[in-house]
């Protein structure tokens, strides 16, 4: 058949792929072979082997894992309530808030977090009125929290709310005949059968949180996080090998999670 | 069936704080950009001249993600829906392998594409000087939400048959694609579009490394602006962002609702 001929169109797309971002990215982990200057190993070993880079890593996932379990555990139920009530008044606009922070990048989530928690924040506002106290969040690791459940939730809520709504309702009919409390459905049938579409969405907002640059970038450069190391190595010390070791230790990590992700999502998928 | 009387007031208020959540921050930038002063309050009155000040101090970035956004989106376009149709005809490993590495610039974070770019092309000087650096860098991060868009809206009809049997018909290759495919994959070709458009104009962290201090877009502008500006004028900025965000946003949903079963937008915004 006359299928093959058309692969020819496909090659402008592979082509920029293959020149813009495959050799670059060879190019990349081939410089984080380099040796540094004034050190006698390569930026790999350097990265695995010194403790202020470990420090990073180690922030960065504890960070990420924290963002990516609260992120679950509220999504959950307002993705269980919104399936549920596929009907009410009201429940569009809803929908619409919910969504529209999807568009925000990561520096305007990052000014978003200190006008409600910075120096002049509500929340300071609040706190010196209540308790007389002041109560700044938006500078350190806390803000960077608040930062990344503020654009993980958005992105969470679609995905458990598609997985709710595919949840056989007869097995929940059944079991509420044969008398189980709706704790116990929920937990002996609904949790059970939303393992998957969880364990995919937390993969995704894990991958999502470690390579999170501009939430950061905007709430400041102090605050010890892998993508602010690789950014202040290249641009403050120009250590190119050391950089670019840690965008392709970081780059792996975010690819494996969000290929678990996909792999789990496609199964769970299927099974529908 | 009937809900627990619980679980549906439960469900409700944590709804409701996560909405809070993230829309009063958003309204607070609303304020803090149209108010005199933000530090005394609503009190000291309602003003446009930040946004005044804005456009005058940011104009021109505006103008150039806009344009970044057009070329990006045409060049998406161009190689995209090719791509798509050559995925849609070969659904095996091979092709699945192929999404995969084209979603690959998706997966890896920005910071680390942006480098590899720099480390391979920014030697070349007109290139690195040039806005086209910045557009590459969107077309490879914006690729994969255009081909699957495109793929969606090619899926539903039975596209592969119609084709076929266009060709026993004598049709050319050149025809069948412009009057067979691309009307059939409309849908998906404009879903595509404002993905493609949204995720451009707010694209930060490969820009960021990309820009030059002539080749500026809005979202670099507005780091900028939160560093160094007072708060009224980055709100104004910001507003104005939002107001160039909120039509694509609504066109989105508007689409999506029509076109997918579940009505959810795929977009993830760089973080």
């Amino acid at each position: 058949m006359g299928r093959r001929a058309w692969l020819i169109i496909a090659i402008p797309a592979v082509t920029l792929f293959i020149a813009f971002w495959l050799l670059p990215m060879a190019k990349l982990a081939g410089l984080g072979a380099a040796t540094p200057q004034g050190m006698d190993v390569s930026a790999y070993w350097l990265v695995l082997t010194q403790p202020r880079y470990w420090q990073s890593l180690a922030n960065t996932v504890g960070l990420s894992l924290a963002a990516t379990l609260a992120t679950l555990a509220i999504a959950l139920p307002v993705s269980r309530f919104l399936a549920r009530h596929p009907a009410f008044p009201g429940r569009r606009v809803l929908m619409s808030l919910l969504i529209f922070p999807l568009a925000f990048p990561g520096v305007v989530v990052g000014f978003l977090v200190i006008l409600a928690t910075g120096r002049q924040g509500v929340l300071n506002t609040l706190a010196k009125a209540i308790s007389g106290e002041p109560m700044v969040l938006a500078y350190g690791m806390a803000g960077l929290f608040i930062g990344y459940l503020y654009f993980l939730l958005p992105r969470t809520i679609g995905v458990l709310m598609a997985a709710v709504e595919g949840i056989d309702k007869h097995w929940l009919e059944a079991a509420q005949t044969l008398g189980a409390s709706p704790w116990r459905r929920f937990v002996d049938i609904e949790l059970p059968a939303l393992t998957s579409a969880l364990t995919a969405a937390g993969a995704m907002c894990f991958a999502t949180a470690m390579g999170a640059f501009g939430t950061v970038f905007t709430l400041g450069t102090k605050i010890d996080v892998l993508p602010i190391t690789i950014y202040d190595e290249f641009t403050n010390y120009a250590n190119i090998p050391v950089a670019a070791a840690l965008s392709v230790v970081l780059g792996l990590a975010t690819w494996a999670a969000l290929y678990i992700a996909n792999t789990l999502a496609s199964r769970s998928a299927q099974r529908r | 069936m009937t809900h627990s009387r619980f679980d549906t007031r439960l469900g409700l208020t944590i709804t409701l704080v996560v909405t809070a959540f993230l829309i009063g921050p958003v309204l607070l930038s609303v304020t803090a950009g149209l108010t005199k002063n933000y530090f005394v309050g609503l009190s000291s009155g309602l003003t446009l001249d930040w946004v005044t000040q804005v456009w005058d101090l940011y104009a021109d970035t505006i103008w150039r993600s806009y344009g970044v956004a057009l070329a990006t989106l045409a060049t998406t376009t161009l190689i995209g829906v090719p791509a798509a149709w050559v995925l849609t005809l070969f659904p095996g490993r091979l092709s699945r392998l192929l999404e995969e590495l084209l979603t690959l610039p998706v997966a890896v974070p920005g910071l680390a594409t942006a480098l590899a770019l720099i480390v391979s092309w920014g030697s070349v000087g007109w290139l690195r000087s040039s806005v086209l650096f910045i557009v590459i860098g969107h077309v490879l991060f914006t690729l994969p939400f255009m081909v699957r868009a495109v793929r969606a809206g090619m899926q539903g009809a039975d596209l592969v048959v119609l084709d076929e049997a266009a060709a026993t018909l004598g049709a050319s290759r050149r025809q069948r694609f412009f009057d067979i495919i691309v009307p059939a994959a409309r849908s998906g070709i404009v879903t595509g579009a404002l993905t493609v458009v949204t995720l451009s104009i707010g694209e930060f962290n490969l820009t960021w490394l990309l820009h030059t201090p002539l080749t500026k877009t809005l979202p670099v502008g507005l780091a900028d602006s939160y560093a160094s500006m007072r708060l009224e004028v980055a709100s104004a900025y910001t507003l104005v962002f939002l107001l160039m965000l909120l039509p694509l946003m609504v066109g989105l949903q508007w689409f999506a609702a029509r076109t997918t079963r579940t009505g959810s937008i795929t977009l993830g915004a760089s973080t």
